[in-house]
């Protein structure tokens, strides 16, 4: 067998700092749940199509299923264990319980980086535009519409 | 899904990158975006023994604009450039950028390496081919230019020599009186599109004088819509032209049967998405603000 490769990396999730060794064909989704342990971010179709793995990478929603951990050094990553503050659920958070956006909750993580992030750019988002902005995350349950209503909800305040 | 091993590199400048790749050889691959060389490596369809990652080298993310030119960086996201003012200014480029795939991948995915990995699928080769481009090519031996038209060979295939970079993108601003539109129907938002169609107009006392038209998705290459060019030029715009225009666009289109729809089907599509670029294109030219982009449910 070949020596394995390993490129060291200094990495910052939900504010802490991390200094890694990753084997570069490690993917970033797999360096936050198995080095990391943050479970929150869920891997689901793992082909870039449903955006249950969605982080913020330097503050801009990405799935991290299609990069490599690698590539992750000096950035600052947000997952969903970043977003509540002090034992305060985000308002997207609340919203999402209180309007029923979930089912299975699979997509949830995902569903709400993308809202998050869609909430920091637009407070006040058009139908149109939380459209657009989750449409890069697929829900098999709900049919989208109570999670378009948490998101509404959430930027109502 | 992991890929196969391999060995990583990172470059400082793209220079080094290129004589990178001419060292490492055959197997070896750089990764720009990686929206689409990835998911490759992870189906292990691509199984590159080195990758050199072109997304720690400084200055490569730009868009400027110098007299009636504009340069791309090429490591320009396709979310920099939806959210830049070439919305206004060159709207058919706002609507390519803004309606590729979903958000996440705007993030990451480079009009660099979209021309460079020339996939028929791709959005922006059929855009940017309606416009004077000119792609800019840089190696351990010096520096080229080629003709966007003359870059993309085949599928998946373009001129570039494996130890050569995408080093810029640079777009000739339309004359005065031209309007452009991008429209691509895809099934939702994170897959390819099943066709699309690039128009730009130049329109003249009422009558076009300039069209250029290239449909996408519907060939191994963008496939440039020689007779429905012709229907439009000399003639004013109105439903008849429009007509002519959108079948002479049906016979040129060269699909293939696939799970995104018949051949039939995509041939059909393309006459309808080129009847309503064709009306924005001129709406645009006339000073018109008209907001398109990809269409899916």
């Amino acid at each position: 067998m070949p020596e394995v490769q390993r490129v060291p990396i200094k990495v910052k999730v939900n504010g802490k700092s991390y200094e890694l060794a990753v084997e570069p064909r490690m993917l970033l989704v797999e360096m936050i749940r198995e080095d990391l342990d943050l479970t929150g971010t869920h891997i689901g179709c793992d082909t870039t199509y449903c955006g249950a793995c969605t982080v913020l990478f330097n503050g801009l929603p990405v799935k991290s299923c299609t990069m490599f951990a690698v590539q992750a050094d000096g950035a600052e990553i947000t997952t969903v264990e970043g977003l509540e503050k002090d034992g305060h659920l985000h308002p997207l958070q609340e919203a999402f319980v209180n309007q029923h956006g979930l089912q299975c909750g699979y997509c949830t993580p995902g569903m709400l980086m993308s809202g998050a992030y869609l909430l920091s750019k637009h407070p006040h988002p058009s139908e149109q535009e939380i459209r657009k902005g989750i449409a890069g995350n697929t829900c098999r349950c709900t049919g989208y519409q109570n999670i378009f209503k948490a998101i509404e909800t959430a930027a109502k305040g | 899904m992991f890929p196969r091993s391999f060995n990583y590199h990172r470059a400082s400048s793209l220079r080094e990158a290129a004589t990178m790749l001419g060292q490492l050889g055959s197997e070896a691959r750089a990764l720009a975006g990686g929206q689409s060389l990835i998911p490759l490596m992870k189906l292990r369809f691509a199984n590159p023994a080195h990758l050199v990652d072109l997304n720690f080298i400084k200055d490569t993310s730009y868009i400027r604009a110098e007299g009636d030119v504009v340069r791309f960086g090429p490591m320009t996201r396709h979310a920099e450039i939806e959210n830049s003012d070439l919305r206004t200014r060159l709207p058919i480029v706002h609507d390519c950028a803004a309606g590729i795939a979903d958000v996440q991948v705007r993030n990451r995915g480079t009009i660099g390496g979209s021309v460079a990995e020339a996939d028929p699928s791709g959005d922006w080769a059929t855009t940017l081919l309606t416009l004077n481009t000119e792609v800019r090519c840089i190696s351990a031996r010096g520096e080229r230019t080629v003709a966007l038209q003359n870059f993309i060979t085949d599928a998946y295939t373009t001129v570039l020599a494996p130890d050569e970079l995408v080093s810029e993108i640079d777009v000739k601003m339309p004359p005065k009186n031209s309007g452009g539109c991008y429209l691509a129907f895809k099934r939702c938002a994170p897959v390819y599109a099943s066709a699309a169609v690039a128009v730009q107009l130049r329109m003249e006392d009422g009558q076009c004088r300039d069209a250029a038209i290239y449909l996408g998705c519907v060939g191994l290459t963008p496939v440039r819509a020689t007779s429905a060019e012709g229907e439009l030029r000399g003639q004013s715009i109105n439903p008849d032209t429009i007509i002519k225009a959108a079948d002479a666009a049906r016979s040129a289109a060269d699909p293939q049967p696939d799970m995104r729809g018949s051949a039939d089907y995509k041939r059909s599509l393309v006459a309808g998405l080129l009847k309503r670029a064709i009306d924005v294109a001129a709406r645009r030219a006339r000073g018109e603000r008209v907001e398109v982009s990809h269409i899916y449910a």
